[in-house]
């Protein structure tokens, strides 16, 4: 039975706001609910949509899917970016205790028939015992202990024993990698945008991306599709951090690992910059997932692997690029007609001689 | 192993001494059409300032695994030459038991202190097999946590030694080296030369079994003799989180100079194939079938090796 009643939390961030408006454009769709701690941004049009300022961490959201007879939520509202949620705190309030109220709301009421969550890949953590590409069977080698990784852990905890407590609701997790896109905030533009781009000295990770054009089609078809089970959702290939940084123009600077886990600590704990120890090991050893899944049996294939989605970014996000192919490839001639033309005056050279 | 078939080793070889002209050719860079004619020098600085543009501005292509096949045919193969045919002058037999296309698993005895006979094989495999294969080799946890050597051996195409991943690249079609002594082999006391250890527990044959690619047992001669290991600083090995600190008569006394290795003469052989096709794939989950392979594979190599130390005419020639 196709969803006529959706509801969407997180739906004043990117991916969110941009699925209720696609949602909203869909006329077999009765009536679209986005729920989001604050209200969307002017420039992101949710047409028809509903929208209820409504805190997913209170009980107040069990009223609005008791009102409305919600049928399928899709639940976004899981926040990697610690300061867009106000502190690593409220953070993980959002997201973990979020979670547990939602799930407890679809719980108790009867007409909730299909549960779309966006996860992580970071429930695989990152290490180097990892295999070179995690299947949606594998557990991780290293269980993440902080950040958003362990939210990611945790949320699935829970997603898992609400389907067990409902088998009646089809459960769809979508473990995201790193999405990128025109207009996406994520931490990893954050990261290549600071002035110089601190690397981990002899370390360079593997980095798969999804374009949240294909993150977004994905979110579509789960909630349009009802098709239940866990599902990695990523471009193919990867690109190494190192490859990333060069080809966005970006000046890399690679710091010794003890002292990026020192300063990295600090400046972390001055509030300064967001970021993890699960993003210091993914620094180190990154990540690949398989996505066989996903092409076969969810029947997607993501129009942008790796590749195209970073290059797709760093044309449209204007990443202020210090070293300009154009000018690296014309260096290149200058030093080879140079080398030329030294070898022309020396053969003329000793000709005359 | 009764037949004492006597097969040359000296010299006469099968085509698979080296031949630089058979050597990969780099890949011309950027548009070699009105190159063509240009001398060979400038040909090569153009292909090197052409190299380097396409590090500088990231436009090369790396696998699933990491694998970079540019910067390993540029930068990383090149300087183990030398080594391979000055140093060493490793002669490499049984090339032709390797197939040209699809999976297969080599599966060598490991040695050396330093683990440059998985470097010497996987070069002979891409400067003399007639298909110019790479080695996919798979790697212990250490190296990858190591800084520097971690993502060198990821980008030369190496990758964990788990299942997973043995799997995915015999079923990819990729030639893949296992060492399964592992740390005991590579580590062992110069004493022990020759003597297998035990192969693990035997994954890399259920790898192949359910990937259904043949296994060729490798036997590699004259890579104990590089740095003979007379003792193990246990402690110090502990302190610095090394499965071994190896004592040679040049290191530590020397210092760097303990680095450079002995000259001896190598010799690697590949085996004849040992055929899983023909076997179930749910072989994977018999024990006894995967150690009783194990064995014949372990049998086979340590039958080689002494068949050819008998050949040998020292060590050093």
């Amino acid at each position: 039975m196709p969803p006529s009643v959706v509801l969407v939390t997180g739906v004043s961030r990117h991916l969110g706001g941009r699925l209720a408006a696609l949602l909203a454009d869909d006329p077999s769709i009765e009536r679209i609910i986005g729920v989001d701690t604050v209200p969307p941004p002017r420039e992101l049009p949710l047409g028809r949509t509903e929208f209820v300022r409504a805190d997913i961490r209170n009980p107040l959201i069990a009223k609005v899917i008791a009102t409305a007879a919600v049928d399928t939520v899709v639940h976004l509202n899981i926040t990697a970016v610690p300061r867009a949620a106000g502190g690593r705190a409220s953070m993980k309030e959002m997201n973990v205790i979020g979670t547990m109220q939602l799930l407890a709301a679809c719980q108790k009421s009867a007409s909730v028939r299909q549960l779309v969550v966006k996860s992580s890949t970071a429930v695989y953590g990152s290490s180097s015992r990892d295999p070179a590409l995690f299947t949606e069977e594998m557990e991780p080698r290293s269980l993440p202990r902080s950040g958003y990784a362990k939210d990611s852990v945790e949320v699935e905890g829970y997603v898992r024993g609400f389907a067990r407590r409902r088998p009646d609701v089809s459960v769809a997790v979508l473990r995201f990698t790193d999405v990128i896109g025109p207009g996406a905030d994520s931490l990893l533009l954050r990261y290549l945008r600071l002035p110089v781009v601190p690397t981990v000295l002899g370390f360079d990770p593997r980095v798969q991306l999804l374009h949240a054009d294909d993150a977004l089609e994905v979110l579509r078809l789960a909630t349009k599709s009802g098709r239940p089970g866990t599902v990695n959702v990523g471009g193919a290939g990867v690109l190494l951090l190192s490859q990333m940084v060069r080809r966005a123009g970006r000046v890399p600077v690679p710091v010794p690992a003890p002292i990026v886990h020192l300063a990295g600590g600090a400046v972390r704990r001055a509030g300064l910059l967001d970021f993890s120890r699960e993003q210091l090991s993914f620094l180190e050893f990154g990540r690949a997932v398989d996505t066989t899944r996903l092409r076969t049996e969810f029947g997607y294939t993501p129009r942008y692997d790796t590749v195209a989605a970073f290059d797709d970014v760093v044309r449209h996000r204007g990443l202020a690029m210090r070293v300009q192919p154009a000018a690296v490839r014309r260096a290149e001639g200058a030093i080879l007609d140079a080398v030329r033309a030294a070898a022309a005056a020396g053969s003329a050279g000793s000709h005359r001689g | 192993m009764g037949d004492a078939r006597v097969i040359p080793l000296h010299g006469d070889g099968n085509g698979d001494r080296a031949d630089p002209s058979r050597r990969p050719r780099p890949v011309p860079a950027s548009d070699p059409g009105p190159e063509a004619d240009r001398p060979d020098w400038e040909r090569r600085i153009a292909g090197g300032l052409a190299f380097l543009r396409r590090r500088i501005t990231g436009d090369y292509e790396v696998d699933e695994f990491g694998f970079d096949r540019d910067l390993t045919l540029h930068v990383l193969a090149p300087p183990f030459r030398p080594l391979y045919e000055k140093w060493f002058r490793v002669e490499a037999s049984g090339l032709h038991n390797v197939p040209s296309t699809g999976g297969a698993l080599v599966v060598a005895n490991h040695s050396g202190t330093l683990p440059l006979d998985a470097v010497m094989t996987a070069l002979a495999l891409l400067d003399h097999h007639p298909a110019h294969r790479h080695l996919r080799m798979l790697g212990a946890d250490l190296v990858f946590r190591t800084p520097g050597l971690g993502p060198l051996a990821r980008k030369s195409g190496q990758t964990l030694a788990c299942n997973p991943d043995a799997e995915r690249l015999l079923t990819m079609g990729e030639l893949v080296g296992v060492w399964p002594e592992g740390f005991k082999g590579i580590g062992k006391p110069y004493g022990d030369r020759y003597k297998l250890q035990r192969f693990g527990r035997g994954g890399f044959v259920g790898a192949a079994l359910r990937a259904r690619v043949p296994i060729i047992p490798c036997s590699i001669i004259g890579a104990e003799e590089i740095y003979p290991m007379i003792g193990n600083a246990r402690t110090l090995a502990r302190v610095l989180g090394l499965p071994y600190f190896p004592i040679t008569p040049t290191w530590p006394l020397l210092g760097p100079l303990g680095a450079i290795p002995l000259p001896s003469k190598w010799y690697i052989e590949f085996g004849e194939p040992i055929e899983t096709g023909s076997l179930d794939p749910d072989g994977a989950e018999d024990p006894m079938l995967v150690f009783n392979l194990t064995d014949q594979v372990r049998e086979t190599i340590q039958q080689t090796l002494y068949r050819l130390l008998l050949q040998r005419r020292s060590v050093f020639r």
